[in-house]
């Protein structure tokens, strides 16, 4: 039996953009166990629902993270809006469902290229990046914000995406496919790759069950559950199916990833032809009373917004569960017996969103 | 922009921000906005960087990181806050666990506003930094050179 040490990872890491930190228990060169605590980002953005009213919370949850900011609005907007009895008008549904997958490509194709500098391969981070631009040009075009585009607001959308900007869209989208088809091959097929992926961090279906793993993460080991099938937004009335996988391992979760990039450029092809004119949002009047629980799916998996009002103004409670904090007892499980050198690849491999889970 | 004699190296800490400027500081470092092309390497060593990027506001549990890192950093060292949390608090300053803007916990040199801040924002930021590490390291250089005749002299 070997010496075993700890050795402290993060919360400053080449790897890591946000701060977490592991205590890695490692014998030899194999991670015995990994103990996390968070805690560097809390900045307590729940209790802000004392200091601002419900309409100001808006931009303040789409501040819980950089990337899924939009989803992040829209969730907290849909759980008023079943409070408050509002019926958006369909135009508005089929906005929020095109910035909704907009965002999922912009969020997979950032976690494409930092999993491709985690396993060193510093070319293709740059590729995946730099088509990551184009997406973020869209946002620009359409609401004028690259991250943070606060296009939300209870009762619908704020802007609209007139037809030529659907037209360029939809033509940005064109030469995409063909460029994340070339990216794809490489992720897929690269024996360099795949010799950093196969068969590392594998988590079966059965553990990925019990320990509540979602999204992505727990599609790669086989588990068919997708917040999208439950029918918010316009998603009802576009027809896809959820890609799993299952062989659990870190590249059936790149593969996953990927295939939902593709998934992602049909459902706005088939949101923009389907998508009816009229209104972009109702005007809402008085407070809300009441509670409402709403799941959405996020990039990262199925994300959580408890709202309850009392009938002022200001509401009484706002909580979030994110996607992440579903997936640390999953990554957790599959660092047991890896070793060291694959620590930061697996970790990426949750797409860890550090700022949404501590808030 | 004056010319610059040598590439000063980059550090980059996530204080407690959304990650919207997070992504934005990576972007900068893509191909599209290239800050490498000013001589700026992205380092995750504090020990060998010469400018700190702090993104989001100070909060209890990573006061004592971030005044690490700054104390780790070899002098002359420039800090740019990135992101309206990190100047002043932003939109989280009322919040509890929230102490304020980067400079609650360590001088700040420039400040870069903006929710998320852009990267041609960033980049100005940056450049404004190495202008300043220029002028500081030249300072630095004159202070030993000065120290050396005075011990000469004794």
């Amino acid at each position: 039996m070997g010496k075993r040490s700890v050795i402290p990872f993060g919360p400053q890491h080449p790897v890591l953009p946000e701060p977490i930190h592991l205590d890695l228990v490692i014998e030899d060169e194999k991670v015995i166990e990994a103990v996390p605590s968070i805690g560097f980002v809390h900045r307590g953005l729940e209790s802000l629902v004392e200091k601002k009213d419900f309409n100001e919370m808006t931009y303040v949850v789409e501040r819980t993270c950089g990337i899924c900011s939009f989803m992040h609005g829209m969730g907290y907007c849909e759980s008023l809006e079943h409070i408050m009895n509002v019926e958006v008008p369909d135009r508005g549904k089929f906005l929020r469902t095109i910035w909704c997958e907009l965002s999922r490509m912009h969020s997979h194709l950032l976690w494409l290229g930092l999993l491709a500098d985690a396993f060193g391969f510093e070319s293709l981070f740059y590729q995946c990046w730099r088509m990551r631009e184009k997406i973020l040009d869209i946002f620009e075009l359409t609401t004028g914000g690259r991250c943070i585009f606060s296009v939300n607001k209870i009762g619908g959308v704020l802007k609209d995406i007139e037809p030529d900007m659907m037209r360029t869209i939809l033509s940005v989208l064109d030469d995409m496919e063909k460029e994340i088809l070339t990216i794809k091959k490489t992720f897929l097929e690269d024996y360099t790759v795949e010799s950093r992926l196969k068969n590392i961090g594998v988590l079966t279906k059965q553990q990925a069950h019990d320990l509540g793993c979602v999204g992505p993460f727990g599609r790669a080991s086989g588990l068919d559950i997708d917040m999208r099938k439950r029918g918010y937004a316009a998603y009802p009335y576009i027809d896809f199916e959820p890609i799993t996988s299952d062989i659990g391992d870190s590249y059936a979760r790149c593969y996953v990833r990927i295939s939902e990039l593709f998934q992602s450029i049909d459902i706005i092809r088939q949101a923009s032809s389907k998508m009816p004119s009229g209104d972009i949002s109702v005007p809402v009047k008085g407070n809300p009373e009441g509670e409402y629980f709403m799941r959405v799916e996020q990039p990262r998996g199925e994300a959580i917004y408890y709202v309850k009002a009392n009938g002022t103004k200001f509401l009484d409670r706002m909580r979030v569960r994110t996607p992440t904090f579903a997936n640390l007892p999953g990554m957790l499980e599959t660092l047991k017996g890896a070793d060291l050198a694959d620590v930061p690849l697996l970790v990426l491999t949750i797409d860890p969103c550090i700022s949404c889970t501590e808030r | 922009m004056a010319k610059v004699k040598r590439s000063p190296w980059l550090l980059h800490y996530d204080g407690s921000s959304c990650n919207g400027c997070d992504i934005e500081v990576l972007a900068c470092l893509t191909p599209v906005y290239d800050v490498e092309r000013f001589g700026v390497v992205n380092t995750g060593d504090p020990m060998q960087a010469d400018i700190l990027l702090i993104t989001g506001g100070i909060n209890t549990q990573n006061q004592e990181v971030v005044r690490q890192l700054y104390n780790q950093m070899p002098r002359p060292k420039v800090v740019v806050a990135v992101g309206v949390c990190a100047c002043t608090g932003g939109v989280f300053k009322e919040c509890y666990n929230i102490l304020g803007g980067a400079d609650t916990t360590i001088p700040v040199d420039i400040y870069v506003p903006g929710c998320a801040a852009r990267p041609q924002a960033i980049i100005d930021g940056v450049v404004k930094a190495v202008e300043l590490f220029q002028q500081r390291s030249d300072e630095h250089e004159a202070m030993i050179k000065e120290k050396r005749r005075n011990k000469k002299g004794e």
